[in-house]
This record gives structure tokens, C-alpha cells and sequence, in this order.
């Protein structure tokens, strides 16, 4: 039989990339370690309880009372937790990688739905993105950006982009055949198609990928404690490493409160432009 | 001039498009080619005219290409090969610009589910087209409420269009069509997904919008009694090909082949085939000159119980009956003044047969057709009016 090894020839052109784009990996980092430290320090500004009640709001506006009563309960649980300081850390990891993903996502799905090649040649790239094991991302990740919250950013953008490219691909493919062809008729250049029909059709099933994609960056920010990006992941990994069931216990319930605020918040967003 | 010229349109669906016209120019049928090359023919050498304000009616059935037709003018559909000339302009011929500047202003469209845009209301349905060509907005909410007023829906600008019923959907539909007054109006099925009695509303409602806008009319249906109702003109299409072009009652009368003939036998005839179409020339007249005594005998001669009286200008006089002629023979008169019956069933050549039969019920003599100046142009019989409904020659 062949004796291949793909791994050694992946690692060759991983150390390749590391010696020739190093520039850009710098440039990288930089974007991404100042939208971290900014939403970071914008979210530690703030005190403590009037955040908390502007999430409540949040909640309140773009879904129900029942989920602002939930936020304001569950922050406050959190708080209580003395896990503050890492649950603000997670989240501003989490939403400057969603971010990052959704501006170059939303695009690649636009891009795949108006050109079946461009789709044909995603769609296995997607694949491997999605369901290569987490845990691999960070080792490139850590070589390209040494250890800390970048590479642990970057593995979470890679992880978590694939939803919003497949469902902004559907969403567009799927607005109703002859609306667009309304739209054609009455001779709307291919921008106005755009921006004036296909994406107010697909919105909802766009911010479907939205939400799909913020919540696998929360389950991969967790993972990414394990190369230093710190917040409720290191608390977790702090668990298992100290045999410590209480400590693990508390960060799990932490990130568990902070993925359902999130869900709820981006699931209503959907929900108000289906109502509209 | 026409308004619409269409010549030798194809369009094929399919990988050798080009090669297909060859093998349909040589005499292939729709079958044949999908069979020997895989692709399908939509339309197959269709050619016509539609002229300024005409009502132009498509019809024919699911997969006949009417669809395919109507998408070709506009471009939605890009035809193989052929030419349509729209107001002098080549379509097929236009770059990029040329075409949205057309579709822009001069042919709108109405689609059979509607077509709305539903994240948008009513108002801003209608003012799609003008807000693309950059409108501004105050002017364009005018001309959207005049499109709204014209189809009746005042009072549901800011509607959603899924909290209105299918009718209305359609007037939204209709309403954004007319907002940027095109020349030309494509209506794709536009009725086919309304209930029947809503449907038969919007046919009247069309009709009576038409005859004040004069608009050019392309309507596709698949329902022979609408083709009849609305069309100036019908185009029957079958497997991409024109089959028959004229009016409804040429097309009933005349069918051009018997694919027609088998379209239209279900067709109520009543109510479009003519007093004209099903009256015959009179077997026997007798002039108002004559007496009673020649009477008698054409009427003995034709087996006739009545017989109609006109002048030496063929001017309906009257009708006389066979035991009046006989009595006045008694009498020993020379004339048929005293026995000329005046008062008889009378019609124009334009009336429908529908209209013919409370009076063929009623009456005991032919039915007498005249012009308007009381020329006799024939007369009708109960039996005529039974076979041009049943579609036989009479």
C-alpha cells in the first residue's frame, strides 16, 4: 500500500504560510486583539448592575418580558458566581469573533447563492471546516498567533462560520422565484435585487445562521481555554485540571446562562423581522 | 403599425440550443427532440403581432410555452433565436441598459401568485418600480395612490400584503404594474389562482380598467372561456408552437386544426358564437308586391307554415302565415296588405346566441336578422340555434 503522509505535508505548508505571511498574521492579530480588548473594556466600564439591566432591556425589546426577567436572573446568578470578570472576558470574545465571521461569511453566502460554481467549490470547504475536531484548529492557531485570546479567536471564527454561509446561500436561493422575477421585470439593477428584495425575503433565515453561529463561538471560546484565551473556559479547564466539581460546576452553569441569554436575544431578532 | 412584433421565435432549453432549431426547421416534433438530444422545446417558430390598445390573449395548456412566450418579451427568459420588435426597438438586440430602461418604462408585469414583495406594504409594493428608477418619494407615493385608487384598494396602503385575500393580492399586483404606466401590460396566469367567482370580478374589473387606459395587453391563460371573455385576439399555442391566431369567434367557428377543435368543444358557444355565424339566407322570400296566391305556393313548395316579406331593397316588410294567405285567397284579394304580420322576431347579426333563445322560446316563426337599415341578412331557426351551440356546421 501507498505510504502517505498528509500530516507531515499539511505541517510543511503550515510552517510555510508561518514563514511567508507572517506580516499578515501580524496585521491579523492586531484587528482582532483591539476589538477584543475594546468590547472587553467598554463592557467593564460599565457598572456591573446597569449592564446587567441593559441586557434585560435588550431582552425585553427584541423578545419577551419572560427573557428579560430570565437575563436579569441569570446575570445576576453569574455575578453572584464571582464569575463577572471571566463571563465579560467570554463574551467579548464571542462577539468579536461572531463578528469578524458574520461580515466575512454573509458575503461568502451571497456570493454562493448567486454562482453555483463558487457553492460547488465552498461546500466541501465548509465541511471540513465544520466538522474537523475543534480541538485541531488550535494548533495552527497557537503557531500562527502564539498562545492567548487571538489564536483563540481565530479557531472560533474558522469553527463557527460555516452556519451563517449555508443558511445565507439557502435563505437567498430560497426567496420565491417569481418575487424575483418581479423584481427583474421591473428593472432592478442586480444591487437594488439585493439589497432591495433578496436579503428583507431571506433575513430571517439569515439571522437563523446568526444565531447558530454565535453559539458555536461560545461552545469553541471553551475550548480555546486550553491556549490561554482565558474567561469561563479557564474556570471549566480549571475543573477538570484541580479535580475541583464545584469550580467546574459553576463555570459550566455560567456558560450554560450566557448561551441561552444570547440564543433568546438573537432568536427574537428573528422573530421580529418574520413578524414584520 | 403593431405595437408588438414578434418573428420566428425560438427558445429551447437545453445544452445545443442552436442545433435543435435546425432539427425543428426540418420537421421534429417536441417529443422527437427530447428524446434524440435531451433538451426541451419551449417555444418553436412562433410569430405575431399585437397591435397598439389590442387585447392579445395567450392561450393554451400547462407545458404548451405560453409562459415561455410571455417571459421572452420582457427577457426574463432569453429566447434562442428570432426577433421582437417592441415600438421599433429590436429586444433581443438591447445591452444591459437598454433593457432595464425598457422594462423600467415600458413593460410592467403581473405575476400568477402575485409576485409581492412581502416585507413590504401595499404603498411600497406599488411604488417599487418608480423607487428603483429613483423617484423621489413624494411624487411616487402620488402616482402610487392613483395605481391604488384605479384597482380599488384605497384604504390598504399600509397593509401587509398576507393580511389581504388573493384578490386584492392581485390588485397590489395589478396596481404596481400600471404605477409606472407602462405601454405594454404582461399578465402571467394572472387569474388562474383566484377562486371563481373572485376571478370572473377581476376579468370584469379588467375589461372596464382597459377600456379607459387603452393599454396593450399581453395576457396568458390556460382557461378558454377567459381567453374568450377577454381577448380582442387569441393565440392558441400547443408544444411551443402558435397553433391559431383570431378572434374568439374564429377560433370556435374555425378551428385550425383539431387539436383547436378538441380545445374549444367544451367551450359555452352560447355565449360567443353570433346570430351571424348560425343564420342561413332564406330558402324563400316573397316581395311585397306579390299576392297572396304566390305566397301560398312558395310556402307549399318550401313546406314552409310562414314565409318572410321584404321589399325590392331586400327591407324586412313583415311575415305572412300559410292559413292567413289561404283565407285572403278566399276573400279573392290581390294583395297582402290585410295579412302581413309586422310585428316579427327580429336581431342584429352581433347578437350572441345566449341572447337568441327567450325569443326563439317565445316566438313561432324564424328568427329574422337585419342590419341597420332593416336589410334582411338572413334568418335563424330553432335548430340553428341548437347545432351552433353543439359547434356543428349549420
Amino acid at each position: 500500500m501507498f505510504d502517505l503522509n498528509i500530516g507531515s505535508y499539511f505541517e510543511i505548508f503550515v510552517l510555510w504560510l508561518k514563514d511567508n505571511f507572517d506580516f499578515l498574521f501580524d496585521f491579523i492579530k492586531n484587528v482582532l486583539e483591539g476589538s477584543i480588548n475594546g468590547i472587553e473594556y467598554l463592557l467593564n466600564v460599565i457598572p456591573v448592575i446597569i449592564l446587567i439591566l441593559l441586557f434585560g432591556l435588550l431582552a425585553w425589546k427584541v423578545s419577551s418580558k419572560g427573557v428579560a426577567i430570565f437575563t436579569i436572573i441569570g446575570l445576576l446568578l453569574i455575578d453572584s458566581m464571582g464569575l463577572w470578570a471571566e463571563t465579560v472576558s467570554t463574551l467579548a470574545l464571542v462577539l468579536s469573533a461572531s463578528f469578524i465571521t458574520l461580515i466575512i461569511g454573509i458575503p461568502l453566502g451571497i456570493i454562493a447563492s448567486k454562482s453555483d460554481g463558487f457553492d460547488r467549490i465552498l461546500r466541501p470547504i465548509l465541511d471540513f471546516m465544520q466538522t474537523m475536531p475543534a480541538f485541531v484548529y488550535l494548533i495552527p492557531a497557537v503557531l500562527f498567533f502564539s498562545l492567548g485570546k487571538v489564536p483563540g479567536a481565530f479557531a472560533t471564527i474558522i469553527f463557527s462560520m460555516p452556519p451563517v454561509v449555508r443558511l445565507t446561500n439557502l435563505a437567498i436561493r430560497q426567496v420565491p422565484k417569481e418575487v424575483v422575477e418581479a423584481g427583474r421585470s421591473f428593472g432592478s439593477t442586480s444591487k437594488q435585487m439585493l439589497f432591495k428584495v433578496q436579503l428583507p425575503i431571506a433575513l430571517p433565515t439569515i439571522l437563523a445562521g446568526v444565531n447558530q453561529t454565535i453559539m458555536l463561538a461560545l461552545s469553541m471560546v471553551v475550548i480555546s481555554a486550553m491556549i490561554g484565551s482565558g474567561g469561563l473556559g479557564k474556570i471549566v479547564l480549571r475543573g477538570i485540571q484541580e479535580y475541583k466539581i464545584d469550580l467546574g460546576f459553576e463555570g459550566g452553569l455560567a456558560v450554560v446562562i450566557l448561551a441561552m441569554i444570547l440564543d433568546r436575544i438573537t432568536q427574537g431578532l428573528g422573530d421580529i423581522n418574520k413578524d414584520k | 403599425m403593431s405595437l408588438i412584433e414578434v418573428k420566428n421565435l425560438y427558445k429551447i432549453f437545453g445544452n445545443k440550443p442552436k442545433k435543435v432549431v435546425l432539427l425543428l426547421e426540418k420537421g421534429l416534433s417536441k417529443d422527437e427532440i427530447l428524446n434524440k438530444t435531451g433538451n426541451t422545446v419551449g417555444i418553436s417558430n412562433a410569430s405575431f403581432e399585437v397591435d397598439q390598445g389590442e387585447f392579445f390573449v395567450v392561450m393554451g395548456l400547462s407545458g404548451s410555452g405560453k409562459s415561455t412566450l410571455i417571459r421572452c418579451l420582457n427577457r426574463l427568459v432569453e429566447p434562442t433565436t428570432g426577433e421582437i420588435i417592441i415600438d421599433g426597438d429590436d429586444i433581443l438586440k438591447a445591452d444591459k441598459d437598454k433593457l432595464k430602461d425598457i422594462r423600467r418604462k415600458k413593460i410592467s408585469m403581473v405575476f400568477q401568485h402575485f409576485g409581492l414583495f412581502p416585507h413590504r406594504t401595499v404603498i411600497a409594493n406599488v411604488e417599487y418600480g418608480l423607487e428603483i428608477q429613483g423617484v423621489e418619494p413624494q411624487k411616487r407615493t402620488e402616482k402610487a395612490k392613483e395605481a391604488i385608487k384605479l384597482v380599488g384598494l384605497e384604504g390598504y396602503e399600509d397593509s401587509m400584503p398576507n393580511e389581504l385575500s388573493g384578490g386584492m393580492q392581485q390588485r397590489v399586483g395589478l396596481a404596481r404594474a400600471l404605477a409606472n404606466d407602462p405601454d405594454i401590460l404582461l399578465m402571467d396566469e394572472a387569474f388562474s389562482a383566484l377562486d371563481p367567482l373572485i376571478r370572473k370580478e377581476m376579468q370584469d374589473e379588467l375589461l372596464e380598467l382597459q377600456s379607459k387606459m387603452k393599454k396593450t395587453i399581453i395576457f396568458i391563460t390556460h382557461d378558454l372561456d377567459e381567453a374568450l371573455k377577454l381577448g380582442d385576439r387569441i393565440a392558441v399555442m400547443k408544444d411551443g408552437k402558435v397553433v391559431q391566431i383570431g378572434s374568439a369567434e374564429d377560433i370556435l367557428t374555425n378551428p385550425a386544426n383539431d387539436y383547436v377543435k378538441e380545445f374549444v368543444q367544451d367551450v359555452d358557444r352560447s355565449r360567443v358564437v353570433t346570430a351571424e355565424a348560425i343564420m342561413r339566407k332564406p330558402d324563400a322570400l316573397i316581395s311585397s308586391k306579390d299576392g297572396p296566391r304566390v305566397a301560398a305556393r312558395k310556402m307549399k313548395e318550401n313546406e314552409f307554415s310562414s314565409i318572410y316579406v321584404t321589399d325590392k331593397n331586400r327591407k324586412l316588410q313583415g311575415i305572412v302565415r300559410i292559413e292567413d294567405a289561404s283565407k285572403a285567397i278566399e276573400r279573392g284579394e290581390k294583395s297582402l296588405e290585410n295579412i302581413i304580420i309586422k310585428d316579427v322576431p327580429k336581431t342584429s347579426p352581433e347578437q350572441q346566441i345566449i341572447d337568441l333563445l327567450p325569443t326563439a322560446k317565445t316566438s313561432d316563426y324564424p328568427i329574422a336578422v337585419i342590419d341597420e337599415q332593416n336589410t334582411l341578412l338572413g334568418i335563424i331557426v330553432r335548430a340553428s340555434i341548437i347545432l351552433g351551440i353543439i359547434g356543428e356546421e349549420v
